[in-house]
C-alpha cells in the first residue's frame, strides 16, 4: 500500500477533533461520527455533482457554506454542522423543492429531514397551474412567462409513458443529475439523457425530447435505481400505484444471482403477491454497484407464469395481478 | 460509448456550414456521404475524435448563423463528426438563448427591455413593434422579435441586436420602430461605431486611442506606441513582468476585484503544462459596456496585453471569449487577431523572440452565466455553461483541467502601462488598495452617458457630475449592475475604490453607474432584475434555481399586495440561502439589488 493512503488529517467537527484519512469527504467524516447529514444529489456510486446543496456545512474561513458531500477534509479545518446558518440553508433547500416538486415518493428519510428542519412549503403560496409545455420551455432558454405572485411555480407536467418497461414523471424530478450520470460516464456509458434548458426551466431530456425507444436508451434501468424521488419508475410499480394496489408491506425482497450470463450480478427481486414487481441490485455489491443491464433488470418474466408485460395490454397484466391477490 | 444517431440528414446548407468549421468528415463514420472501402475496415472514432469536443459550440454557431436554427439533421451531423452523444449536444444547444433547436425565421430582433433601456424608450419601441409587427415570438414574413436582457449599449438606449441568418448580425442603438422594422424586413443596417464622451482628453490612459487611432490598422497602432510594451516585457523577462504587476497591485475589473498578480504567479509557478490564458469578454452584466468600447476602439491593445500575459505566465494558447451579441466588437477583434498573426505579432515566433503565442476567438451564445469563469471554461470545452464547484480554482485546474489565468478585458489592458511605465508609477495613481484608473459605465438619467475613465477613488458625485447628471434630482443609483446594489443620494460621496465600497458594504462590480432620476420607476427596475436572474440562472443548484423564482414571486406579491412585511422577510430569507449555499456568484448576488432597494425604502415602506 502506498504511503499516501495512510496519511491522515485532523478536523474539528462540531467541537470534537477527529482524525480521518486524507481525501475523506466531510460527509464521510460526519457519518463516522453518526452525524446525520441530509443528501439528495449525492450517491455512493456516482461522482458528486454537488448541486442540491442540502448537505451544506459551515467551515471556518469560508464565506459561503460548503457542500459536505464533495469537500475533502483538510488538516485543521473547523466544521460546524448544526449552526443557525446551516439549518436555515437546509430548510430553505428542502422547502424550495417541496414547494415545486412532488416529493410524495421520496424516501422516508427525506420526509424526516423536512420535519427536522420544519419545512413549510405552503408559505410560498398554492401551487401555480402548469405554465405551458415544459418541454417547449426547455428549448427556449432565457425567457419565461409573466409571474403571478399569488401562486408558487412548480415543475408539474404530464408523465411520459413511451415504452413498456419504465416511465418518467418529471413532476417528481428535483434535477439531481443522478440519472444523467448513471446513464453516462458513471455507469452505463450510453448517454441517452441530458439536462436540457436553463434555470427553473431546465430538466432531464433526451435529444429533441425523443421517446426513449428512439433515443440511445438500452433499457438498463440504472436511471430508475438511482432516482431519489420516484420520478423514474418500473411500469409495473407505476401501474400498481396508480391502481392503488402497490403495498410495500406485502412485498418480499429476495436476493438471487442473475441467470443470464456469467458475470454474477446480484438481483433483489421485489415480490408482491407472488409476482415480481421490480428488480434492483444492492449498491454495495462489488460487481454491480447497484447497476444492471436490461436482462437482469427487466428479463424476469420467464420465472412467473403471468402474461408477458411486453406484449400484453396493461389491463390484462393488472387483472392477472388482482387475480393472484 | 455507444452512440446512436437518428436518420435525420443535414440540408446542403447545414453541411457546408459545419464543414467550414470542422473540415469535411474524414470518413462515413463521421458523417461523410460516401462510404469508401477503407471505411468498412477502420472506424474513425474514439479519443482522437472526442478530443475535438470543444469545437461543438463553434459548429452550432456556424449552423445557427447560416440557417437560423439547429435542426435535428444538423445536430446529428455535428454529433457524428465530433463523436458527441446527441443528448449531450442537445443539452448544450438548449443552454444558450441565441441557439434555437426549434425552427426560427432567419431574422430575429432581440429588443433590450432591461433596466437601462426600459426607462429610455424600450417600452415605447416594444409597444410599436406589437402594433406594427405583431406579438413577441411570432414569426411574420421571415422575421420575429424577442425581448432581451441588457445588450451592453445602455448609453445609447434603446438597443436591439439583430441576429440574421446568412448575413452579418448587427445592432441598433437609439432604436426607433422604423429602424427595427427595416431590419426585420431585411434592410442592411451596419452597426454604429463607438463614441466616448471623453474622446481625445489628455488624461486618458485606457481610453486614449478610442475614436482617435484607427482600430482596424495595425500600423496606426504601432505608430501610436503599440507593441512597445511587449518589447519592454521581453527585456524584463517573465519574472520582471510579474514583479511589475505585483508592484502595481492591479485588481481585477471583471467584478471580484481579485489581485491579478496572485493568479499570474500561481500559474507561472505551476509545474503542469500546457497553461492557458483566457480573456473574459463576455460582458453581460446589465449596465456594463466598457469592454465593448475597448474592443471596438482599441483591439490591438487587448491583443498586445494578452501576449504579455501569455509571456509572463508561460501560456502559448489563449482564448478570447466574447459575448455573442457584440457583432462589431467581434469583427474588430477577429480582424485585429488576423492582422497580428499575419504580421508575426502572434504565432510560433512572436516578434522574432522565439516565444510562441496565439489567440483563438470564441463567441458566447447568449448566457450571462458564461461570464462566470468556470462556466466560461465549460462553455469553451463544449459543455453546458454550468459553473464548477470551487476549489479547485482555475489557477490549479482551469481550462481543459490545466492551470489557467482568466482576466477581464479591462484588467488586461492595464498591463500595458504597468509594463511600460513600471508598477510603482501605476500604483501612484488611484488609492492605496485600488490602483490605477477605472472605467465606469454611466447610463440612465445623465446628459452625456457613456464610458468614463477616472482615477480610482473619484467620488460617485464627481463622476455623475462629469456625465452631466443632476445630483440634486437623484432617486437612486444602481451601482455595480444587477449583481450590485441600489444606493441613494446620501451615499454620493462614496469614493469609488474597492476598499471604500467594501467598507460601505457595496461592490463596484463591473463599473456600472446607472442613474435613476426623479421620475424613474425603481419598482419596475427591481422586477426586471428579479426576472433577469431567474432567466439567467444556469439551473444547476437548488438555492438559485428555485430561489430566483421565489424572489420574483415574492417581490410581485410585495409590490402588488400592499407591501406586506412578511414578503419582505421572506425575500431576506431566500437571499440568505442563495448567498450561503449557491454554487457561484450569480446565486450569491441575485438578491442583493432587490434587498438593497427594499432596505432603502425605494420600493415603498412595509406595512
Ligand atoms: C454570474 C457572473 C457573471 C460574470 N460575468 C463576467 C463578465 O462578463 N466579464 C468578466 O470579466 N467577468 C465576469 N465575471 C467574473 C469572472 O468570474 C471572473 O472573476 C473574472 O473574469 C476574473 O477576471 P478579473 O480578475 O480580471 O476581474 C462574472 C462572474 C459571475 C459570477
Ligand atoms: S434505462 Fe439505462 S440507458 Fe436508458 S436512460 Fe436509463 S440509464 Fe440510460
Ligand atoms: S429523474 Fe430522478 S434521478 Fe433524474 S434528475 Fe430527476 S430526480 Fe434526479
Ligand atoms: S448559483 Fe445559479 S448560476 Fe450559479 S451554479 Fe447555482 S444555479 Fe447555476
Ligand atoms: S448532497 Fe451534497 S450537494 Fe447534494
Ligand atoms: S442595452 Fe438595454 S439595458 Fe443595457
Amino acid at each position: 500500500m502506498s504511503d499516501t493512503t495512510l496519511r491522515t488529517v485532523t478536523v474539528q467537527l462540531d467541537g470534537t477533533d477527529i482524525e480521518v484519512a486524507e481525501g475523506t469527504t466531510l460527509l464521510d467524516a460526519c457519518r463516522s461520527q453518526d452525524i446525520d447529514t441530509p443528501t439528495l444529489c449525492y450517491s455512493d456510486v456516482l461522482h458528486p455533482v454537488n448541486a442540491c446543496r442540502v448537505c451544506v456545512v459551515e467551515v471556518e474561513g469560508s464565506r459561503p457554506l460548503v457542500p459536505a458531500c464533495s469537500r475533502a477534509a483538510e488538516d485543521g479545518m473547523v466544521v460546524a454542522t448544526d449552526t443557525e446558518r446551516v439549518r436555515h440553508s437546509r430548510k430553505m433547500v428542502l422547502e424550495f423543492l417541496a414547494s415545486s416538486v412532488d416529493l410524495s415518493y421520496a424516501a422516508e428519510e427525506v420526509h424526516g429531514w423536512m420535519d427536522r428542519y420544519q419545512v413549510d412549503s405552503g408559505r410560498y403560496g398554492p401551487p401555480a397551474p402548469p405554465d405551458g409545455d415544459r418541454d417547449e420551455r426547455k428549448a427556449h432558454a432565457g425567457h419565461h412567462g409573466a409571474v403571478d405572485g399569488f401562486t408558487a411555480e412548480t415543475v408539474a407536467q404530464p408523465a411520459k409513458i413511451d415504452n413498456a418497461l419504465y416511465m418518467r414523471d418529471y413532476s417528481r424530478c428535483i434535477t439531481c443529475y443522478k440519472c444523467v450520470e448513471a446513464c453516462g460516464e458513471d455507469a452505463q456509458n450510453t448517454f441517452a439523457l441530458t439536462v436540457a434548458g436553463r434555470g427553473f426551466d431546465a430538466g432531464v431530456s433526451t435529444e429533441y425530447d425523443f421517446a426513449l425507444g428512439d433515443s440511445a436508451c438500452v433499457f438498463c434501468g440504472n436511471c430508475i435505481s438511482v432516482c431519489p424521488t420516484g420520478a423514474i419508475m418500473f411500469r409495473s410499480e407505476y401501474e400498481l400505484r396508480e391502481a392503488g394496489l402497490w403495498d410495500e408491506d406485502r412485498q418480499e425482497v429476495t436476493r438471487t444471482v442473475c441467470s443470464f450470463c456469467g458475470v454474477g450480478c446480484n438481483l433483489d427481486l421485489h415480490v408482491q403477491d407472488n409476482r415480481i414487481v421490480k428488480v434492483t441490485s444492492p449498491q454495495d455489491h462489488d460487481v454491480t454497484r447497484g447497476h444492471l443491464c436490461i436482462k437482469g433488470r427487466f428479463g424476469y418474466d420467464y420465472v412467473q407464469q403471468l402474461p408477458d408485460p411486453m406484449t400484453t395490454p396493461i389491463d390484462e397484466v393488472l387483472a392477472a395481478a388482482r387475480r393472484s391477490t | 460509448m455507444d452512440l446512436r444517431f437518428s436518420d435525420a440528414e443535414p440540408t446542403p446548407d447545414e453541411r457546408v456550414a459545419v464543414d467550414a468549421v470542422l473540415g469535411p468528415p474524414a470518413s462515413s463514420w463521421l458523417g461523410a456521404t460516401d462510404r469508401t472501402a477503407a471505411d468498412t475496415r477502420t472506424a474513425h472514432t474514439g479519443r482522437r475524435v472526442r478530443d475535438r469536443r470543444d469545437e461543438l459550440l463553434p459548429a452550432f454557431d456556424a449552423v445557427q448563423s447560416a440557417v437560423g436554427w439547429i435542426s435535428e439533421g444538423a445536430l446529428m451531423y455535428i454529433c457524428r463528426h465530433l463523436s458527441v452523444p446527441p443528448a449531450e449536444a442537445y443539452g448544450v444547444a438548449t443552454f444558450y438563448a441565441l441557439l434555437s433547436v426549434t425552427e426560427q425565421p432567419p431574422r430575429v430582433l432581440h429588443v433590450c427591455d432591461d433596466v437601462g433601456c426600459r426607462g429610455f424608450g424600450a417600452n415605447e419601441l416594444i409597444a410599436d413593434l406589437e402594433q406594427w409587427v405583431g406579438p413577441e415570438d411570432e414569426p411574420v414574413d421571415g422575421a420575429m422579435w424577442l425581448r432581451s436582457p441588457c445588450l451592453g449599449q445602455c448609453d445609447r438606449a434603446p438597443a436591439c441586436y439583430a441576429q440574421l441568418a446568412g448575413t452579418d448580425d448587427t445592432t441598433l442603438v437609439r432604436a426607433g420602430v422604423d429602424d427595427a422594422t427595416a431590419v426585420l424586413a431585411g434592410a442592411d443596417v451596419p452597426p454604429e461605431s463607438v463614441a466616448i464622451p471623453q474622446q481625445g482628453d489628455d488624461g486618458l490612459r485606457l481610453l486614449r486611442r478610442v475614436g482617435v487611432v484607427d482600430p482596424t490598422d495595425l500600423d496606426a497602432y504601432r505608430a501610436d506606441g503599440g507593441y512597445t510594451a511587449l518589447r519592454r516585457a521581453v527585456e524584463l523577462g517573465p519574472e520582471g513582468v510579474l514583479r511589475e504587476l505585483t508592484d502595481a497591485n492591479l485588481r481585477g475589473r471583471g467584478g471580484a476585484a481579485f489581485p491579478a498578480s496572485v493568479k499570474w504567479k500561481a500559474v507561472a509557478n505551476a509545474p503542469r503544462r500546457p497553461k492557458y490564458l483566457i480573456c473574459n469578454a463576455d460582458e453581460s452584466e446589465p449596465g456594463t459596456f466598457k469592454d465593448r468600447v475597448l474592443m471596438e476602439g482599441d483591439p490591438f491593445a487587448i491583443i498586445e496585453s494578452m501576449t504579455i500575459a501569455g509571456f509572463a505566465i508561460g501560456a502559448e494558447q489563449a482564448y478570447f471569449y466574447i459575448r455573442g451579441e457584440y457583432p462589431l466588437a467581434t469583427t474588430r477583434m477577429r480582424h485585429a487577431i488576423d492582422q497580428a498573426r499575419r504580421r508575426g505579432f502572434l504565432g510560433t515566433d512572436v516578434m522574432g523572440t522565439g516565444f510562441a503565442f496565439d489567440i483563438e476567438l470564441r463567441r458566447g451564445q447568449g448566457a450571462y452565466i458564461c461570464g462566470e469563469e468556470t462556466a466560461l471554461m465549460n462553455s469553451i470545452e463544449g459543455y453546458r455553461g454550468e459553473p464548477r464547484n470551487k476549489p479547485p480554482f482555475p489557477t490549479v485546474a482551469g481550462l481543459f483541467g490545466q492551470p489557467t489565468v482568466i482576466n477581464n478585458v479591462e484588467t488586461l489592458i492595464n498591463v500595458l502601462a504597468i509594463v511600460r511605465d513600471g508598477g510603482q508609477a501605476f500604483a501612484a495613481i488611484g488609492t492605496t488598495d485600488s490602483t490605477g484608473t477605472r472605467l465606469f459605465c454611466l447610463s440612465g438619467a445623465v446628459v452625456r452617458p457613456g464610458v468614463y475613465e477616472v482615477d480610482s477613488g473619484t467620488t460617485l458625485r464627481e463622476l455623475i457630475i462629469l456625465a452631466g447628471g443632476d445630483v440634486d434630482a437623484i432617486t437612486a443609483v444602481l451601482l455595480g449592475g444587477a449583481a450590485g446594489a441600489f444606493v441613494t443620494a446620501d451615499q454620493l460621496d462614496l469614493p469609488l475604490s474597492f476598499e471604500d465600497a467594501r467598507e460601505a458594504g457595496l461592490g463596484l462590480g463591473s463599473g456600472v453607474v446607472m442613474v435613476f432620476g426623479p421620475d424613474a420607476d425603481v419598482a419596475d427596475a427591481a422586477r426586471r432584475i428579479a426576472r433577469f436572474f431567474r432567466d439567467e440562472s444556469c439551473g444547476q443548484c437548488v438555492p438559485c434555481r428555485v430561489g430566483t423564482v421565489r424572489v420574483e414571486e415574492a417581490l410581485d406579491r410585495y409590490l402588488s399586495n400592499g407591501h406586506d412585511d412578511g414578503d419582505r422577510t421572506l425575500i431576506d430569507e431566500i437571499d440568505r440561502v442563495m448567498k450561503d449555499a449557491s454554487i457561484c456568484g450569480l446565486g450569491h448576488t441575485a438578491g442583493t439589488a432587490i434587498r438593497s432597494a427594499l432596505d432603502k425604502g425605494l420600493l415603498g415602506d412595509p406595512t
